[in-house]
């Protein structure tokens, strides 16, 4: 299909930006300057390059595109990658995020620039790798390898409590993975292959199901994060860097939801109805629980942390819901929250830069000074409230309406994360920018820049074009979904159980 | 022409917001007006070739919004009679407003800003009267309410702005709570949440036999999904038009400019639940349970809202308090299936309350920014204009028109007396379990309506000045810019009733509708409310009549008697100073829990349990584990020694037990 590898060429494209940036030698401004450019371009090129995934896609097509496969260590893993309608998306935004990463980082990081610009673009063809990799054990590695990046940029580059939030990260999400592996293990020994699409027709049996559902689904929980294993993205957002936090929010979380698509729900079809109403009641509680706590919060970052955790449960509750505005709803929730919680963290970084505290209480009044900053800071809260018209808001109704048709005590109490996301999001607001300019402090405080509008304008214009027409998204998703589905309720008939709409309807 | 209709105001929002600076204050004020002008000519003359001409219903398709699975919603500009009313009601208060507020607004650094926000809301409230579907009607929805939240909290300095806003905005989303269930339930039932498939199959919905829908965990019969869903979306339209329970942010909703209060607050977007309510008909029709309550609340909105207008002493708030129970008649009507009534009412109330509310600013204009009515009086000669505007206004609100006088099917009198008097002698002539109820609500607000009109003109314009000297002497009658839309208002006021009631309300109705409104083949009101026994149609006007003479004997005659009684009645007094409690209750009940639970679930769940038990837990008994073990290590032979030879002992009784050993 492609003769040019285009997805391996995106995935690598980071690793020569790292080996120019290798060549810079010193560590005077000049050389931090050039590093910052090797990255800058670097990521951008990539973004454009990645861009003919897109291109070359094909909407009709449900199965795998722009396949390549090459055998590796004698056969028993491949090289073996390629996009569908779910996971292409996630390529686009991830090499999309990745400019803003670095540009957000142009002045707030002094030290070691080189080893940061690396990390971040060795996090860049990680990420990248986690959503091309057809090969369970090639998608493994990309995987869990992405956690040492964002180990190091928490832990090197963070605030002042940066070692007890990267470890706390660490210890969490290697927690499920070491599940995943046992998982992968037993599921090659099944099956005898590791290649994902044959996998997905592998039709493991019942009681195995249960399993292997729950082992990935450890490492996914806590990904996303899911209630009750969220407490550590809190501290990892508060203690990351900027660009850590955009990272964090905007392409991490969104792995869990991917793995859920990717395996949970086609490899495990039996398991996953069985399961669907516990997800339920931890996505609800998620939505219900943290949102709460988001009222409660004085600190800006983990607020819209706690936020990140809320908006994460109307994912969950989507893709359990196995219906085609579930799905695709839960899909466009987190490429829309990528861009939108991405933003609220530039958003809080600009004020960081300033003022290094993300204390609510140390701010008030800002839109006296900074009015152009209050006007994207108020696009993203309505985002981030769900407001019609932008892109938050298509994710969320959708998630809603697929849970009506599923269960409508889900429904019942997911919409009551309406009010509360309203309710935390604008007390932040209000607490933050609203107000007369009291605290000496800020009063010298300077409005955008030109860099940090370059930052905010693209995604302010995303958002609002999102939200008007967000057919572009749902067109690319729609095969897929809809392949995904029919898949899965042709697995949950054949086992004799009742379609599961209706089953869990009742 | 329809779309210039919908867009104009959006390219004047998008033009100032973004380039106001530039432009300047006197450049903005113009192109946002001038615009609105321009959209307000364009929705009259739509009005008269929908309404009265033989244009049936206009569709034009403009963007696909969203697909997935079967749900299929598309941008789709609709516009039949009842959205031509909105057309109408909207663009021209809207463009007055606009005129108005370039005089009211002459002091502000921000106008830019105010002008943008103004044509924004008015985009979002045409969105949302053009809609052809329930998800379009619901972006319009929430966009007048980010426009009203942006407009009440507009002067960002005032901590009471900024918290009013908030209120508005919250208080409203617990509305949209469920107006977005009701949408995804309608979409379960009926496969799609445009209007033309709703209103075609809700009859054969209604006839399917057995559990149509599953609503929290009960299986429902058809009659009583569709009752569930239409009351899940009357919540929605009880949030955005301040009905009891979901009222406490519009008297709030008074820290934004007084333009913003008469546009938003009086005559278009607080009007929006009502229009739904019209708008979906013909589902409310099949729901006779969910119409009985329609009536309830709005029946009691009408007369609780009344009675807190009596005593509060802030001229906006008095108006605000007036609107909400005029709202209430509305749903009152709605609830006994009059829905050309309460349109009606919405449509003439649009007039006179934007009227009084413009007059309510011209006041305080003249007054330097006092709004408290105990620091007004005397008035009436120095700010002539906008007195009798204002006593216009009054009478149209009251109701004031000459009883039982026909002029062939025409009754006369001001805007108010036609609608109102039509929507008490519907409820009179209604039939479900609340309409005698809400008959005798709606006549004692007639009362209390008349007497806190009558007492804020009395307070305000008579008597003697109770201002400062210095402020009296600074007492100025408004620009022309300000009193020709006070003009205009008052014209409206006075005969927008007289001129429309034929096609609204009378014969012409269904020429004019052409089914806009549904109304059942049971449903009769319409006729039936002609009929109506003598005595009935004459309790508004006396009622109208022994408020004025109360507030007259009150406020001019006796002006000690109000404070004498308040003091003997000291209980009843306080507690409808104090709005019946509800902001203390809701503070009680909601507010302050959720805080409270906010910071224990993160405190005490987040932090002991959850941290406590996992990740800290984990790392503390590992390190306590490490400390226990290191301690083992002492250095000593002997321990070691000894350890050893109870590890042989150990093995070596093991190896006897199991059997193994030498043999």
């Amino acid at each position: 299909m492609s003769d040019w590898s285009i997805l391996s060429i995106t995935t690598f494209l980071p690793l020569v930006g790292v080996l120019f940036i290798l060549l810079v030698r010193g560590d005077d401004e000049e050389a931090k300057t050039n590093i910052r450019r090797v990255a800058l371009i670097t990521t951008c090129f990539t973004f454009i390059v990645s861009l003919f995934i897109w291109g070359g896609f094909t909407y009709e097509n449900p199965g795998f595109q722009m396949v390549e496969k090459h055998e590796w260590m004698g056969g028993i893993f491949s090289y073996y990658m390629g996009v569908d309608g779910i996971s292409m998306l996630f390529v686009i935004l991830t090499t999309f995020l990745m400019p803003f990463c670095i540009l957000a980082s142009w002045e707030s990081v002094q030290t070691r620039v080189k080893e940061y610009m690396i990390a971040f673009l060795i996090l860049e063809t990680l990420m990248i790798g986690v959503f091309c990799a057809l090969d369970l054990v090639l998608f493994y590695v990309f995987f869990e390898a992405g956690l040492i990046p964002m180990f190091l940029i928490i832990g090197i580059w963070g605030g002042p409590r940066r070692v007890y939030a990267s470890y706390k990260f660490f210890l969490y999400t290697l927690l499920g993975s070491v599940l995943m592996l046992v998982a992968i293990l037993s599921m090659y020994w099944f099956a005898g292959t590791l290649e994902i699409p044959a996998l997905m027709e592998a039709k493991f049996p019942e009681n195995m199901q249960t399993w292997l559902w729950l082992a990935f689904f450890a490492s996914f929980a806590v990904k996303m994060p899911m209630w009750p294993v969220h407490t550590w993205l809190p501290d990892a957002h508060v203690e990351a860097p900027t660009a850590g936090s955009v990272i964090l929010a905007g392409i991490l979380l969104k792995m869990g939801g991917y793995g859920f698509l990717r395996f949970s729900l086609p490899m495990f079809p039996l398991a996953s109805e069985l399961f669907a109403p516990f997800v339920f009641t931890l996505s609800v509680i998620a939505i219900i629980y943290t949102s709460l706590v988001a009222l409660a919060q004085e600190d800006i970052k983990k607020l819209i942390a706690y936020s990140s955790v809320a908006h994460m449960g109307y994912v969950t509750m989507g893709i359990f819901t196995m219906n085609a505005q579930g799905i695709q709803g839960a899909l466009f929730q987190m490429l829309s929250h990528g861009l939108v919680s991405g933003a609220l963290f530039l958003c809080v970084g600009v004020i960081y830069d300033r003022m290094h505290t993300r204390q609510i209480s140390a701010y008030g009044g800002l839109v006296n000074i900074m009015p152009k900053y209050a006007v994207a800071f108020m696009i993203f809260t309505m985002a981030n409230v769900g407001l019609p018209g932008t892109s938050g808001f298509v994710g969320e109704f959708l998630t809603l309406i697929g849970a009506f048709k599923a269960n409508t005590w889900v429904a019942f109490f997911a919409a009551t994360g309406v009010i509360l996301s309203a309710a935390y999001a604008l007390f932040l607001y209000r607490r933050v920018v609203f107000g007369s300019l009291d605290k000496e402090s800020l009063k010298s405080l300077l409005d955008l820049s030109g860099r940090e509008k370059v930052l905010l304008v693209p995604l302010i214009v995303l958002v609002i074009f999102f939200g008007f027409y967000p057919m572009p998204v749902l067109d690319v998703t729609q095969a897929s979904v809809d392949a995904l589905i029919s898949q899965y309720s042709t697995a949950v008939e054949a086992a004799g159980h009742l379609p599961a709409v209706a089953a869990v309807a009742q | 022409m329809y779309s210039a209709i919908v867009f104009l105001p959006l390219v004047g929002f998008l033009v100032v917001g973004l380039f106001g600076r530039a432009l300047g204050a006197k450049a903005s004020e113009f192109i946002t007006s001038s615009l609105l002008v321009i959209a307000a000519i364009l929705s009259w003359i739509a009005f008269f070739s929908v309404g009265f001409g033989s244009t049936e219903k206009v569709q034009l398709e403009i963007l696909q919004w969203i697909s997935s699975g079967d749900l299929s919603i598309n941008w789709t500009i609709r516009v039949d009679t009842l959205t031509a009313v909105m057309l109408v009601v909207v663009n021209t208060v809207s463009a007055l407003v606009h005129i108005y507020s370039i005089g009211y607004m002459h002091h502000d650094p921000h106008r830019p800003r105010f002008f943008a926000y103004l044509s924004l809301f008015t985009f979002a409230m045409l969105s949302l009267v053009t809609s052809d579907n329930l998800l379009q009607m619901f972006f319009g929805w929430e966009g007048v309410g980010l426009a009203s939240y942006l407009l009440i909290g507009f002067w960002f300095k005032k901590p009471s702005a900024n918290a009013a806003a908030m209120k508005a905005f919250v208080v409203n989303r617990v509305g949209d709570f469920g107006f977005a269930l009701g949408i995804c339930g309608i979409y379960i039932l009926f496969g799609s949440i445009d209007y033309d498939v709703i209103f075609q199959n809700v009859n054969s919905v209604a006839g399917q036999e057995g559990n149509v829908l599953t609503f929290l965990g009960t299986g429902l019969a058809a009659d009583s999904a569709i009752t569930v869903i239409c009351l899940l979306l009357f919540m929605g339209a009880m949030g955005k038009s301040a009905q009891l329970l979901l009222h406490t942010w519009l008297p709030d909703a008074m820290e934004g400019p007084t333009p913003v209060s008469a546009l938003i607050h009086a005559a278009t977007m607080v009007t929006a639940g009502v229009f739904m309510v019209a708008r979906l008909s013909p589902i409310f029709e099949y729901s006779h349970t969910a119409l009985t309550v329609v009536t309830f609340v709005g029946a009691t909105t009408a007369f609780f809202a009344g009675t807190i207008g009596c005593v509060q002493n802030d001229i906006k708030r008095v108006i605000a308090y007036s609107t909400c129970s005029q709202l209430g008649y509305m749903f009152a009507a709605l609830g006994v299936g009059a829905y050309g009534a309460a349109v009606f009412h919405l449509f003439t109330h649009a007039f006179f309350k934007a009227l009084l509310f413009l007059c309510a600013g011209s006041v305080i204009h003249a007054v330097s920014d006092e709004q408290d009515m105990r620091r007004m009086g005397g008035l009436r000669k120095l700010i002539p204009v906008t007195y009798w505007t204002m006593f216009i206004g009054t009478l149209a609100l009251t109701g004031f028109g000459i009883p039982l006088a026909h002029l062939g099917e025409l009754y006369i009198g001001t805007a108010g007396f036609v609608s109102k008097d039509a929507i008490i002698e519907s409820t009179f002539a209604g039939h479900n379990m609340f309409s005698q109820y809400a008959f005798w609500m709606t006549i004692i607000a007639a009362f209390l309506t008349s007497f806190y009109s009558w007492r804020l003109t009395f307070m305000t314009f008579h008597g003697k000045p109770r201002a400062s000297v210095d402020v009296m002497k600074h007492v100025h009658e408004s620009p022309l810019v300000m009193t020709m839309p006070l003009f205009i208002l008052a014209f409206g006021a006075l005969f927008a009733g007289m001129a429309f009631q034929s096609g609204f309300i009378g014969e012409a109705y269904d020429a004019f509708w052409k089914g806009a409104l549904f109304t059942g083949a049971e449903n009769h009101v319409l006729h039936e409310m002609h009929h109506v026994p003598t005595w009935v149609k004459l309790s508004p006007f006396v009622m109208m009549v022994a408020g004025f003479l109360l507030a007259y004997q009150f406020y001019i005659r006796a002006p000690e008697m109000p404070k004498k009684l308040a003091e003997r009645h000291d209980a009843l007094y306080q507690f409808l100073l104090n709005k019946w409690y509800f902001d203390e209750l809701y503070n009680f009940l909601f507010v302050k829990p959720s805080m409270k639970i906010g910071r224990f679930l993160w405190k005490r769940g987040d932090g002991a349990v959850i941290d406590g038990l996992g990740p800290d837990g984990v790392a503390s008994r590992v390190q306590k584990l490490s400390a226990q073990i290191v301690r083992l290590q002492s250095g000593y032979i002997y321990h070691y020694a000894f350890a050893m030879l109870i590890g042989v002992t150990f093995f070596v009784t093991l190896s006897m037990f199991s059997g193994g050993g030498a043999h």
